[in-house]
């Protein structure tokens, strides 16, 4: 689904323009997009929370600030969805968990803040996996997110809401969280660009966290060009956050024309080979790996130097993963207790009514997670699971950082398979598998794009990944560009006669 | 590739319902005994893909806490205004489940602190 | 210990006298010192003792979902000052997550140092020269207060509670000794000099009535000079240095008495109740003990750079015991000594001692006549003209206090002052005949003077000094007035 010819379409970085230059005004512009969520959001639940009339007071101020002759910002007038996981002040943010029914955070996440500078219009707050837990949004507390691609499937996540809203035009842009792979999953099952940065590149201030270690923000938008100008908005260090990188922004936009020849390319045996594609459940769809090798011979013929590279550790990632994540959580989650905000239960003593809240505003996959990462932490378990999670990053991160000499950026699918139907994966542990391209960036801190290229199952949308060394977001949209602009040429399907 | 003598969960016995409602007690969560059982079996699915990380050798590998080694992270000593504290005690006590007095109202306490 | 502890002489005797013969004490102590920083440790909520409940509030220092600590330079700074004050190795320190739920804590952790602390190894020297080890001294945020409320105000009887998150977050120090200390004084006079050493170097206000400084005991017995370390118990709860004593009293006995009935005590952590004289085992739930610490993924490892530590090292006060030390050293009583450092009122006291005044009647002065407001202001030269004014005789002892607080309030020289008040040396020949008038008028009293016991010569003595007081306005001299008594009555 593409804006394409509607009255007010265009992508971001067309429409800032013309409503900076006001040719286009920012509250027609937002009342077009708030007329299409009020007509398909209905069937699509992308929203858990539409804020319409606030969107048009901010587009009503910048039109003003452009009639008077004020500085607009690089996103003028350009409509956001934010996964509703970002602290929003005077706006409900519910992680989509009961238990922070109720709450309205009193301040904005800083990438909130740096986006409402850049004049953005935020249209909402999106649907998720209950506190970002899963990959396909069926984990919320107030019911799934439909792909608008096709209803009867998924959009992938966690950040499923954001996924399809951009993808259905509910906005122009979305946001996200990518813990271990919650952006570009449902970005590839849904058929848009969406790029987890650098760990510290983009503050984590104001995002409820799931995972501190491994959490980032990224954006989703229809080309690569507006997840480069969305990137470069909220990039950049942020005091309030310790992990923000002192030196993390590069600015992106201008790489996107540099084009691809001479880059060192390497596609990832284990996330690509044959043998691996059955592994314990995780199936790789065949079209997924032949629309990843394919785009590995798009980037060869435009002159990029392309390998195999075998990554040993990148099989244990997903283990590590899945003993790290969790141990953070529980932590993090702990605070949920019924005493300062949220959903209360009724308890004879604080204990009694902090476990009735607990128990009556998490979902079942939060739970599974608190108690693994409780576990995991626990006297006795420390060292054999978190404590060694631990030293499989740091291996890793020295593997990734060898490879990396060697290699300007890697290829991979982005997730095994296009956009599964709901209830596909009910078995958590094979809901997890799904993870497995997408674990190791987040575990190393290494930024990853996800960019549709061809389609697989029933014409669903496929994602090839790139994945870069460190601040490398220049090098990937370079990639995911030049990917795009052959996919748009129909280079990315095979024809008839070599379909696997 | 060569074992560690790390003290491997390979041979873990498998969890039990009854681990599981301990695991529960400390993240103060209740679950019907329907819930443990599920858990447990799922859990312990989880908890076997540790194993794949036995094959690795890991005798003198340091622990990552996080991926870029930053140090040295300070905030300059310098105390928020009154009025900002003020509206954010304004805030905060409005989305208080429970508010009396300007304070947070639990049920009685069991026992003091740990 | 690498000194043994002088005996202390003070009514409540030694930990050996408090015990059953062969056995003794084996004390070590946590201290909680919050940090005087103007914002709390990871919060630019502030960092200030009272005011309406929840005022001092942050969404950091709330939990609320989505905020981030950042640490507080300034406290890593005190922290450091500590170390270096206490001899410690300041160290490259990882700031980590305690793990266990509680309503007077947001997150439901409290961000503390686990394996790697800012300070390790140091110890601390006692006023009695005595040297007690300094395990470590690490940061962590303080909690918040819940206020119990119901029929008797008491916990276990509460209807409910009210929770105030003004403390939440302030910045502390954990100063752990080694079981160093042997006896309840000595425990506390190690509180008196850590206490001292925390206000000396601006580290922290100390106060412990208003809990800016608090102090767990861990107390366990043993067989005297057995060297062994026995099973202890953390005694909590204890509010002020009156209190700790008893505690320790109280929990060492206990441990002896199970000893000797065959029993012994198991570790626990005790609450000590002030009203019963006795300590109580706190709630002990065995899971409540597993606290999952981790390192704290949302903050970076502290590494002080040598350069830094250097820094503050030299920019370090003096501490308390080496300011004693120059007053002692200058002839000063150790007890005054103390007492002016307390006051902060040694570099006046060696001001003017330098100038020529007696260090005796110097440090009298600050102990007795200066626990006033602006003592500090005082000028050193005039303080010093002033003690040479009384020890040359120009001013009686009862003058000079009052002239010295017409300098605190005026800050006139005491010259000035003595002449306005009329305060001049009285002639010795007009008191002689003064007394002489005084003895005829007395000869009764003069006669149990002269042939009393010494208690009759010690009552009539304040008779004939009080009459001369009397009649001089007080001016006189007494030191004077003794003397002409003893000429008088030996030549009989």
């Amino acid at each position: 689904m593409t804006a394409a010819g509607a009255a007010d379409g265009g992508s971001a970085v067309e429409i800032a323009a013309a409503v900076a230059a006001g040719d286009r005004s920012a509250v027609e512009i937002v009342d077009a997009h708030l007329a299409r969520i009020a007509a398909g959001d209905g069937e699509i639940h992308a929203f858990n929370t539409v804020v319409a009339d606030r969107a048009r007071e901010r587009a009503a101020a910048v039109d003003r600030a452009v009639a008077a002759g004020e500085p607009v910002g690089p996103l003028a007038g350009v409509p956001v969805a934010l996964k509703d996981n970002f602290c929003t002040r005077g706006v409900p943010t519910t992680c989509s968990s009961r238990i922070l029914d109720g709450w309205v955070p009193p301040y904005d996440a800083t990438a909130v803040e740096r986006l409402e500078a850049a004049g953005a219009v935020v249209v909402g707050k999106t649907n998720l996996d209950e506190f970002a837990m899963g990959s396909s949004t069926e984990n919320s507390a107030f019911g799934p997110t439909r792909n608008p691609l096709d209803v009867t499937r998924v959009p992938g996540g966690s950040s499923g809401g954001s996924a399809a809203a951009v993808a259905a035009d509910f906005a122009v842009l979305g946001f996200g969280s990518d813990t271990g792979g919650s952006i570009r999953q449902p970005a590839a099952l849904c058929g848009v660009v969406g790029l987890k940065p650098t760990y510290g590149a983009v503050s984590r201030y104001g995002l409820v966290a799931f995972a501190s270690s491994l959490d980032q923000i990224g954006p989703f938008a229809r080309s690569v060009a507006d997840a480069a100008l969305a990137y470069d908005t909220v990039a950049g260090h942020d005091p309030r956050d310790s992990t923000s990188l002192p030196d993390g922004h590069r600015p992106t936009v201008e790489r996107l024309t540099d084009g691809v020849e001479g880059l060192r390319v390497g596609v990832v045996s284990e996330m690509t080979a044959p043998e691996l594609r059955a592994d314990r459940g995780g199936a790789f769809e065949p079209a997924v790996i032949d629309r990843c090798h394919r785009a590995a011979d798009v980037l060869a013929d435009a002159g990029a130097k392309v390998d195999e590279v075998s990554i040993p550790t990148a099989v244990a990632g997903l283990a590590a993963y899945y003993m790290i994540a969790p141990a953070e959580a529980s932590s993090n989650l702990a605070r949920y207790d019924g005493v300062r905000y949220g959903a209360r239960q009724p308890g004879a003593n604080t204990a009694a009514m902090m476990t009735a809240s607990r128990t009556a505003g998490f979902g079942d996959e939060v739970k599974r997670r608190i108690m693994l990462g409780t576990y995991a932490l626990s006297a006795g378990y420390y060292d054999a699971f978190y404590g060694k999670a631990q030293r499989i990053r740091t291996l890793m991160i020295r593997e990734f950082d060898r490879v990396y000499q060697q290699y300007d950026v890697l290829l991979s699918p982005t997730s095994p398979c296009v956009a599964f139907p709901f209830g596909a994966k009910a078995d958590p542990l094979t809901m997890y598998y799904n993870d497995v391209c997408t674990i190791p960036s987040n575990l190393t801190g290494h930024p990853a794009i996800s960019v549709p290229f061809g389609t697989g199952e029933a014409g669903l949308p496929v994602g090839v990944q790139v994945l870069g060394p460190k601040l490398s977001e220049g090098e990937l949209m370079r990639v995911a560009a030049a990917l795009e602009a052959a996919a748009a040429a129909g280079g990315a399907d095979p024809t008839g006669e070599d379909t696997p | 590739m060569p074992d560690t003598d790390d003290a491997a969960p390979t041979d873990r016995d498998h969890l039990t319902p009854e681990e599981v409602a301990k695991v529960a007690r400390l993240a103060l969560l209740e679950l019907t005994d329907d819930e443990r059982s599920r858990f447990a079996t799922q859990l312990d699915a989880v908890l076997d893909l540790a194993d794949q990380l036995d094959g690795f050798e890991l005798d003198d590998v340091p622990p990552t806490a996080h991926p870029f080694g930053l140090v040295n992270v300070f905030r300059r000593d310098q105390p928020e205004t009154d009025a900002e504290a003020a509206e954010f005690r304004r805030l905060a006590l409005e989305g208080g489940p429970e508010v009396e007095d300007g304070r947070f109202k639990v049920p009685p306490a069991l026992g003091e602190a740990p | 210990m690498t000194t043994t502890a002088p005996a202390t002489a003070t009514d409540a005797g030694t930990g050996h006298e408090l015990l059953p013969d062969g056995w003794e004490m084996v004390i070590g102590l946590e201290v909680h010192a919050e940090l005087a920083t103007a914002s709390k440790m990871f919060s630019p909520a502030p960092n200030r003792f009272g005011g309406e409940p929840n005022t001092n509030v942050h969404p950091v220092c709330l939990g609320l979902p989505g905020t981030l600590p950042v640490v507080n330079g300034k406290a890593i700074e005190l922290g450091i000052r500590i170390g270096l004050a206490l001899d410690c190795t300041v160290q490259r320190c990882v700031f980590a997550r305690k793990n266990y739920f509680y309503p007077d804590m947001p997150k439901d952790y409290q961000i503390s140092q686990y394996e790697l602390a800012l300070n390790v190894d140091g110890r601390l020297e006692l006023a009695d020269g005595s040297v007690v080890g300094i395990e470590r001294a690490h940061l962590e945020e303080d909690t918040g207060k819940s206020t119990h409320i119901g029929d008797s105000g008491r916990i276990h009887d509460a209807g409910y509670s009210l929770v105030d998150y003004n403390r939440a977050g302030v910045p502390l120090i954990e100063i752990v000794s080694r079981p160093d200390l042997r006896d309840p004084e000595q425990a506390k006079s190690y509180v008196e000099e850590l206490r001292a050493i925390l206000v000396a170097i601006g580290a922290s206000d100390g106060k412990m009535e208003e809990g800016s400084l608090r102090v767990d005991a861990n107390v366990s017995v043993r067989p005297a000079g057995s060297g062994e370390l026995r099973t202890r118990c953390e005694i909590k709860n204890v509010n002020s240095l009156r209190s700790l004593g008893r505690a320790i009293t109280y929990e060492a006995r206990r441990h002896v008495d199970l000893y000797q009935a065959g029993d012994a005590p198991r570790q626990e952590t005790r609450h000590w109740d002030e009203e019963d004289g006795r300590t109580r085992p706190g709630r002990s739930k065995e899971e409540a003990e597993d606290y999952r610490y981790f390192d704290d993924p949302d903050l970076v490892p502290v590494d002080p750079s040598p350069g830094w530590i250097d820094e503050i090292r030299a920019a370090l006060p003096a501490l308390p015991r080496h300011r004693r030390q120059a007053l002692v050293d200058r002839g000063a009583p150790a007890a005054g000594a103390a007492l002016a450092v307390e006051r902060d009122l040694d570099g006046l006291a060696l001001a003017a001692i330098e100038a020529g005044a007696d260090a005796e009647r110097t440090v009298t002065h600050v102990a007795n006549n200066l626990a006033v407001e602006g003592a500090g202001s005082l000028d050193a030269s005039h303080f010093a003209d002033l003690v040479k004014l009384e020890t040359g005789g120009g001013l009686t002892a009862t003058q000079a206090k009052q002239v010295l607080a017409d300098m605190v309030e005026t800050g006139r020289d005491p010259a000035t002052i003595a002449a306005e008040k009329g305060f001049e040396a009285m002639d010795t020949d007009e008191l002689e005949s003064l007394l002489d008038g005084i003895i005829a008028d007395h000869p009764d009293e003069w006669a149990r003077f002269v042939g009393g016991d010494d208690g009759d010569r010690k009552k009539m003595q304040g008779v004939f000094v009080g009459q001369v007081m009397k009649a001089t306005r007080g001016q006189a001299d007494g030191k004077v007035v003794n003397q002409l008594l003893n000429q008088r009555a030996s030549a009989g």
